[in-house]
């Protein structure tokens, strides 16, 4: 169970938004929408913990998060705007590395490849990608480590329909072994029994 | 303990993989030494005298040089955030970090600093010393130059600044380093001032990775 | 009364206010005060002659330049740990008096130089510390320049503040190291024997001058940077609203 109650954002003096509370049981996907400058983005790094929240409290199965920010961050996976692809690595070191030093070794790197569809680039250096391959290795993290708590905002960008059915296929295996799922989109993911969270302009 | 190693192992690779950005340091660091006998002469005496001056400063300017590597390119592209969300504590990372960047700068001037110290005719006695006191030297360098690459990184085009920020904090090295050599040199005990490098290097192990890992998260709030 | 009444803009900024006054008030006395006491009844040094007088104002910056930049990582350190307002604030605002003072004392040491070294600058351990201090302060208010967010550079600000504090004894113990063992025979050393009375008066009415005229200034320059956030304030809600 993941929650937030009265969380409150700053963004240079100036409230984005307060009093906001949420909670996604275990299995269960919330898709954030709003105009752009709600604060999703600010949301989901909050919930990352890269962010301070001004007011506020996280919980995780009703403990305080921040009293031990590091052992959220073991159980999290965030997808920001930026993918995290070294050009010099290819996509299957890409990949990798990561998953490496989240402490889960290189086993699920090739499910996490097959996942995406993009195990025929696995020797590729990442430089050689369009920009919708890179997102889906950015993606294909998600595999290769397992975390219980996904972050994910705007993935779907410069992803073509098949990238997209990838990622909902993806999205659904993790829901069904009681992930949970915290997403920002413009677009409509195709997920069952989403909750909708409604972020407004200050 | 080993996912540290995974990052400089890591580290490591990109610098390897990416090799001309990584000699860049190393060849700033012969062309500096190289100016100095066109500027002050290619008198023998003269060059051996500042020779410890000149290797030491310029060991400074192209470690400062090569700091902006540090985290720059994984703050733009993301991959900072993932380190500091990777779960380990990020003064860790940040120690892996520059625990990689020192193999890749500090180690490098460290072995092509005897053949400069040839090149400026420096009195044999001092050799040991100089590769001691970069030996024990160097590390302090990216450790301090860490905080400040660090607090730059929001900055655009933050050379400049970065360069105002550490230069400052260098100057103990800076001191500790030459007097070593300069001491060896003149056949006295060198002992008290490795001494004295080698605290300042141990007193920045814990402190530069945790001032610089505040810096970090900073920059990513 | 705790200090987050203070924390409140408008209660400090009228508290500011009246002791700026007292304080801009007591810095003009005691400056006029102490020039009469340096440059009239101080007697002229046997050797340095009225050279001597740079020092009523050389000692008292120096003094300054570091008591400010103590003052800084107090307040940095405040504001971290306690993130009060006013504490970064404040940080900010005594960075450019406090390199204004070490400037002060650089120039001022060179003009004493010339007469008592015949050169203006040499590489004394001190003026070298100092002009090291010189270069932090540069720094630190480089960093606060650099950083369009106000609370990300504060915070920045702040880290430097107290790196830059760590490290002053460091550098002043290396730079004492270096000179002692590149001492030239020639230089004089600028603290002689006991100071005489007749000028250490001088010397500390002067040194408390600067004191409050510091303090003068400190609160005006927090003053005018609560207006400037508040003016900042308005606009952003008038744009958005």
């Amino acid at each position: 169970m993941f929650q937030g109650q009265g969380i409150a954002c700053d963004r240079g003096e100036r409230r984005i938004f307060s009093d906001l509370d949420f909670s996604i049981a275990p299995g269960g996907a919330m898709v954030l929408r709003g105009p752009n400058g709600s604060g999703k983005t600010s949301l989901l790094r909050i919930a990352a913990t890269l962010l301070g929240a001004a007011d506020g409290r996280l919980l995780w199965n009703g403990s305080e998060i921040l009293a031990d920010i590091e052992k959220h961050r073991t159980r999290l996976h965030f997808v920001g705007h930026q993918d995290a692809v070294k050009g010099a690595l290819s996509v299957w070191e890409n990949v990798a590395v990561w998953a490496d030093i989240r402490g889960a070794g290189d086993r699920c790197v090739d499910a996490a490849l097959a996942a995406f569809e993009i195990s025929h680039l696995a020797d590729t250096p990442a430089q050689y990608l369009s920009a919708g391959q890179h997102r889906r290795v950015a993606l294909a993290r998600l595999v290769a480590s397992p975390a219980a708590l996904w972050l994910l905002d705007e993935p779907t960008v410069s992803l073509d329909a098949e990238g997209t059915a990838c990622l909902r296929r993806v999205i659904a295996d993790h829901r069904a072994a009681r992930g949970i799922v915290m997403a920002a989109t413009h677009i409509d993911l195709g997920l069952d029994d989403v909750e909708l969270l409604h972020l407004k302009l200050p | 303990m080993k996912p540290l190693i995974s990052i400089i192992a890591r580290d490591l690779r990109l610098a390897v993989r990416q090799g001309g950005a990584t000699l860049l340091a190393l060849v700033f660091f012969v062309l500096t030494v190289t100016l100095f006998p066109l500027g002050v002469g290619p008198e023998p005496a003269i060059l051996a005298r500042i020779a410890p001056g000149v290797l030491w400063v310029a060991a400074l300017l192209a470690a400062m040089l090569s700091l902006d590597r540090l985290f720059q390119s994984d703050f733009e592209d993301g991959s900072l955030e993932q380190l500091v969300l990777s779960g380990l504590p990020v003064g860790g990372v940040v120690l892996a970090k520059i625990i990689a960047h020192w193999m890749t700068t500090g180690f490098p001037l460290l072995l092509a600093a005897p053949f400069l110290a040839v090149l400026l005719n420096m009195n044999g006695e001092g050799f040991t010393a100089l590769m001691l006191t970069m030996l024990i030297g160097t590390p302090a360098l990216s450790l301090i130059g860490a905080i400040g690459a660090a607090l730059t990184l929001t900055v655009r085009r933050g050379g400049v600044l970065l360069s105002l920020l550490v230069l400052p904090l260098y100057i103990p090295v800076l001191i500790f380093g030459v007097s070593a050599i300069d001491a060896a040199v003149h056949g006295l005990n060198a002992k008290p001032h490795l001494l004295l490098l080698a605290a300042l290097t141990v007193a920045c192990l814990p402190l530069c990775p945790w001032a610089a890992a505040a810096a970090v998260k900073l920059s990513l709030d | 009364m705790s200090m987050h009444y203070f924390a409140n803009p408008t209660h400090f900024t009228r508290l500011a206010g009246r002791i700026q006054q007292w304080a801009g008030g007591l810095a003009a006395g005691l400056l006029i005060a102490g020039l009469y006491l340096a440059l009239v009844v101080a007697p002229a040094d046997y050797q340095q002659g009225e050279t001597v007088r740079i020092m009523f104002v050389h000692v008292p910056s120096a003094w300054m330049a570091l008591f400010c930049y103590s003052f800084l990582a107090v307040a940095s350190a405040v504001a971290l740990i306690w993130k009060h307002p006013l504490a970064d604030m404040a940080a900010k605002a005594s960075a450019p008096i406090g390199a204004g003072f070490t400037f002060l004392a650089l120039v001022t040491g060179s003009l004493w130089g010339k007469p008592m070294w015949g050169t203006w600058w040499v590489w004394d351990a001190r003026l070298t510390s100092v002009l090291i201090l010189f270069f932090l302060y540069l720094g630190y208010m480089a960093l606060w320049q650099a950083i369009e967010d106000s609370q990300k550079a504060a915070k920045a600000a702040a880290v430097l503040a107290l790196v830059g504090a760590v490290n002053v004894p460091i550098i002043k113990f290396s730079v004492d190291w270096w000179n002692t063992l590149h001492q030239p025979a020639s230089v004089l050393r600028m603290d002689g024997p006991a100071i005489h009375p007749s000028m250490l008066w001088p010397l500390l009415v002067m040194a408390l001058a600067f004191k409050a005229y510091f303090v003068t200034l400190l609160l005006a320059r927090m003053r005018m940077e609560l207006n400037l956030r508040r003016i900042r304030a308005l606009r952003l809600a008038d744009r958005t609203s």
